[in-house]
């Protein structure tokens, strides 16, 4: 990138630079009227110069130029005018000119803020460009937040700058110059001593100012640090709490705090230093006039009127010069800034351009098979070699296992493959081609590459799986109406600040790239890569437990429905019937908590939650004629009491609390309090609060968790009594607060299974969730529901790097986004080490088959975190301390024995 | 219900002196499970985690042999199985197998121990227990010997 700013701006907006400075010239015209314009009001028709008789007249708006040859030619012969006419039309054109005045400089401010924004968009671009070409070693040492710090905060001051690059410096250059013409004309001898001044002022300050230009760096520097430091935070933090070190940091980050606050300081105090210099040395000039030019004047050698002429002039000088000074402070500030920064753009060597050109083409037949190292050699940072002299091929179609231990090397020259390394000898080639200089357009569709810490990006598992295809805009989207004229915005805005016009909302998947004829085609690829991946149940347990909005997925909801009585003969066809307790309107359901029983439904609105419900006139109502308001007051009153006997003396932290989610043990002395207070009154005369509390207590009840012996038939039924009257009387406000249980009903707020199940899972077998979920999964397909569920696990959002799922599954997910592409080559490095060994055993098979069953059969090699799956490849290359130690069939190997012999056996 | 659990609880030797309320804690801090009848508790070998006591229903102890598993035993109401487990982290000596079906408490190891930690006066009961029956090991070891050595065979 150009290292000076101004010559990069101008590159970039010289046209635009040129356009503004007429406009800033022009506008000048008016400016300069409205100057004279308040004289001619108070000389003419105030103080009467001109209208000294009543009825005398002035001639307004008498427009003529000179011109040469012709003489004067009249262009307005203007109109007479009394003299109160006169105010009022020369007050009107007074408000004229400022309205042009405000309009001309509305528009200069906003040309020039969508120049500088223009600019500033193209360097964040630039740089955001330069990061996705960067080598991979660079990776190593960079910090993600001082990275985005930079791009995002240190070039946002270049794009207010950039507006006034040039213009501000000729317009108060203009009239400096002007300014200083003035005081020559006047008085040559005062004219130079001016000019030594402003010579001294122009040369001195900016020196001053270079001490403020290092701070200003160091200032840069320590803040971008700052946003490093704390992403290390964010990142190290389960570290840093689990090894005690938070007051470390602490005491980090407050010394560099005191740094950045003492560069800031030091700022300070030199920018208002320098300031003060500078006004006393425009300060020195008047007194210079007043005492060398009164000198002059008294030794006859400037008479008295030019010294009052050139005072007069000087008034002008100070305030551009001064604009001036500072203008070139903001430069110098931006300046430094934009070295700074490109300088850490200039990363060595950067990848060509040329090579992630975009490629809307098939780009496969670019590439010549076989993909081979030639003496092949990679030293680590630490200058030690890990790979040395390899030289291998691997032919189309050919399965190829790397063994070997730590550090083997093997890891390595998957990565060099990849180009995730890059070798420091030999080269990986393709055919006869140097893969350093193919295209990712050829590399990158050619050979899919999987490592154990592949990335995935924030979005849903779809999103990731589908992350391999998006190579190209395929298909644009279609607009219509406003969104024609915004798209042909975004494309024209696009090309002049130079970024690229594609459209990210367009369809990216390349489906002939997956094997499929197009969208349709999609759902079945997905769904066989989660299979082999061993995704599959995991992503029907996330779909389960999902709660789902039924809008979004068409007819699912009354289908759900439908397979809630399938699931249950299923479950008595399996004697498994016993598991779940349904929900029936005409029964109390002892798995579900009381305010369940009571509400048959789930509460979707604030008004019912279970701490505000208590305080609901329609449900306190009911309660009271249910005859249930003392019944629950007692329930709680005996969770209360057998609460106290059980855990009373037992200490705070002690487990049991966490079985009972209403009462904490800080809550025992005040419920004992209350208990002590009840006994002696009854629970009759219970105050309103206590009674309350009690009632809440009651809500979370469920019998067969506690095991209280507190609910009776007597009581149940009630509560089943309750459900109806509360239903049937519900007033409209309260109609959106509650979802009811109706067993034709989907019901939104619950989560899928829950929707199947439309009951309970009963705590009294210990497997009992388990076994439901394996019937659930065999029942799915068979109602043709598996894949629109699954689809709903695919949904889930991953989270950042994919962290809302276990490393085990992010393994699979990043596999399976392999497995979905239609590559000749597969590279996988230990794809799977988090999976235990049966598991790496079962996917790796499962890969391994299915990518044989294509046609044509892509080559894999595989670098095997465990070497006892060397068998199923057709050759295995055995490496130890970066060199190719043994290379052969299974069987070759076998009866040589050596280091593969070793591995496997151990 | 934990009254009922807790008489149940009285009845098992290991735990026969505790005091009503720790008896009704120590059901509250089990879970109450059911097995159908051919469902196991658990298998041999298993780490031991927990401690059954039978509420209802039979059970059959069963030993892995070469030839499969063979029954050695078979507990019914109040019987204690795989206790020595939830006192020190022995592995299952053999599978349990429901043979009706079965309610059981399962009294988790962990949840066990922090109870005796915080309550010394149920490790003093638990410990006398283990002592009386150290004592009757101990004095049928000795006769046995005895009468080994009346047989004249050198011990």
């Amino acid at each position: 990138m150009e290292p000076n700013l101004s010559r990069y701006i101008w590159r970039y907006t010289s046209r635009q630079q040129i356009f503004i400075l007429i406009i800033v010239a022009l506008s000048m015209v008016p400016y300069f009227m409205s100057f004279n314009l308040p004289k001619q009001i108070v000389n003419g028709p105030i103080q009467g110069v001109g209208f000294e008789t009543a009825d005398a007249t002035q001639v307004f708006m008498r427009l003529s130029i000179d011109l040469p040859l012709l003489g004067q030619v009249l262009l307005f012969p203007g109109i007479p005018l009394e003299r109160l006419g006169m105010l009022f039309a020369l007050s009107g054109v007074f408000l004229a000119l400022v309205i042009v005045n405000g309009l001309f400089k509305f528009y200069i401010n906003t040309y020039k803020g969508r120049l500088g924004e223009r600019l500033l968009r193209r360097i964040r671009f630039e740089l955001i460009d330069r990061i996705l070409r960067f080598p991979p070693a660079a990776f190593k040492r960079m910090k993600g937040a001082e990275v985005a710090s930079m791009v995002k905060d240190e070039v946002e001051p270049m794009g207010g700058f950039a507006g006034d690059a040039f213009v501000t410096p000729a317009l108060l250059g203009g009239q400096a110059a002007t300014a200083l013409a003035f005081i020559f004309v006047q008085s040559v001898p005062l004219g130079f001593l001016t000019a030594i001044i402003v010579a001294v002022q122009a040369l001195l300050i900016p020196r001053l100012r270079r001490r403020l230009l290092i701070l200003g760096r160091e200032r840069q520097l320590t803040a971008r640090q700052l946003a490093g430091r704390v992403s290390e935070i964010v990142d190290g933090i389960h570290t840093i709490r689990a090894y005690d070190t938070s007051n470390y940091e602490r005491a980090e980050i407050a010394s560099r705090l005191g740094r950045i606050f003492k560069i800031r300081y030091d700022i300070y105090q030199w920018k208002f230093m320098v300031k003060f210099i500078n006004n006393f040395l425009a300060s020195v000039t008047p007194f210079l006039f007043y005492s060398v030019g009164g000198w002059l004047a008294l030794n006859g050698k400037l008479d008295v009127g030019q010294l009052v002429a050139v005072i007069a002039a000087y008034k002008d000088l100070p305030g551009p010069l001064k604009e001036l000074i500072d203008w070139d402070q903001a430069r110098q500030d931006v300046q430094v800034k934009y070295a700074t920064v490109v300088g850490q753009f200039a990363v060595e060597p950067m990848i060509d351009p040329a090579v992630q050109v975009l490629s809307t083409d098939d780009t496969g037949a670019q590439f010549t098979p076989p993909l081979a190292t030639q003496s092949l050699g990679v030293t680590d940072d630490g200058g030690a070699a890990v790979l040395e002299r390899v030289s291998l091929s691997f032919a189309p179609g050919e399965t190829v296992a790397l063994v070997g231990n730590g550090a083997s090397g093997a890891d390595v020259l998957a990565e060099a493959l990849a180009r995730v390394t890059w070798p420091t000898q030999g080269r990986v080639v393709a055919g006869e081609v140097d893969v350093a200089t193919l295209p990712d357009a050829v590399l990158g569709r050619t050979l899919t590459y999987v490592a154990a810490d592949s990335y995935l990006l924030p979005g849903t598992i779809l999103d990731n799986l589908l992350y391999g295809l998006k190579h190209a805009p395929l298909r644009p989207p279609e607009y219509e109406g406003a969104g024609i004229e915004q798209r042909q915005w975004e494309i024209s805005e696009a090309r002049r600040a130079g970024n690229p016009d594609h459209d990210p909302t367009g369809d990216w998947i390349d489906y002939a790239a997956a094997g499929v004829p197009g969208p349709e085609g999609m759902h079945r690829a997905v769904m066989d890569a989660l299979e082999i991946a061993g995704l599959t149940k995991d992503a029907l347990d996330l779909a389960l437990r999902s709660v789902v909005d039924p809008a979004l997925y068409g007819d699912l909801a009354p289908r759900i429905v439908d397979l809630r009585q399938a699931l249950r003969e299923t479950l008595i066809e399996r004697d498994l019937d016993g598991l779940v307790v349904p929900f029936e309107p005409l029964a109390y359901n002892p798995e579900a908590t009381v305010l369940e029983n009571l509400l048959f439904g789930t509460a979707t609105g604030p008004a019912l939650q279970p701490d505000a419900i208590g305080q609901n006139p329609w449900f306190r109502q009911v309660l009271a004629e249910q005859g249930l308001t003392d019944a629950l007051t007692t329930l709680g009153q005996g969770i209360a009491t057998t609460a106290i006997e059980l855990f009373g003396d037992l200490p705070p932290d002690h487990p049991v609390f966490q079985q009972l989610t209403a009462i904490t043990s800080a809550d025992l002395p005040a419920f004992q309090a209350l208990l002590t207070r009840l006994e002696s009154a009854g629970v009759a005369a219970a105050t309103e609060a206590d009674r309350q509390t009690l009632i809440r207590l009651s809500f979370d009840y469920i019998e067969p968790r506690l095991r209280f012996g507190l609910l009776d038939a007597g009581l149940t039924e009630r509560i089943v009594a309750f459900r109806r009257a509360f239903h049937e009387g519900l007033p409209p406000a309260l109609s959106d607060a509650i979802e009811l249980y109706q067993p034709d009903r989907f019901i939104a707020s619950a989560s899928l299974l829950d929707n199947m199940l439309f009951g309970r899972i009963t705590q009294k077998y210990r497997d009992g969730a388990e076994r439901i979920y394996q019937t659930v999964g065999a029942l799915l397909p068979s109602m043709g529901l598996l894949d629109r569920v699954l689809g709903i696990g695919l949904d889930f959002q991953v989270g950042t790097a994919g962290r809302r799922l276990s490393l085990v599954q992010r393994q699979r997910l990043t596999l399976a986004r392999a497995v979905l592409r239609r590559s000749a080559y597969f590279v996988f490095n230990r794809p799977l080490s988090a999976l235990d060994p049966r598991g790496q055993d079962l996917t790796t098979r499962a890969v391994l088959q299915h990518l044989a069953a294509r046609d044509p059969a892509p080559a894999v090699v595989w670098v095997l975190a465990n070497a006892a799956l060397a068998p199923l490849f057709d050759r295995i290359v055995v490496f130890d301390k970066g060199h190719v130690a043994q290379d052969g069939t299974h069987a070759t190997l076998l009866e040589k024995g050596g280091i593969f012999k070793e591995l496997t056996s151990a | 219900m934990l009254n009922d659990e807790a008489k149940m609880l009285k009845r098992v030797p290991l735990f026969a002196g505790l005091s009503p309320a720790k008896l009704k804690l120590l059901a509250f801090t089990s879970e109450r499970v059911m097995y159908r009848a051919g469902e196991v508790l658990f298998h041999q070998g298993d780490p031991g985690d927990a401690a059954y006591v039978i509420l209802s229903g039979r059970a059959a102890i069963l030993a892995d042999t070469e030839k499969g598993p063979i029954q050695v035993a078979e507990v019914d109401d109040n019987a204690i199985v795989g206790e020595i487990a939830i006192l020190c982290g022995a592995t299952r000596s053999a599978s349990v197998q429901a043979t009706t079906a079965v309610e059981a408490l399962r009294i988790g190891k962990d949840e066990f121990l922090k109870l005796l930690t915080d309550f010394p006066e149920m490790t003093v009961e638990v410990v006398r227990v283990l002592a009386e029956r150290l004592t009757r090991t101990t004095a049928e070891l000795t006769e046995a010997r005895s009468r080994i050595r009346a047989a004249g065979v050198p011990v």
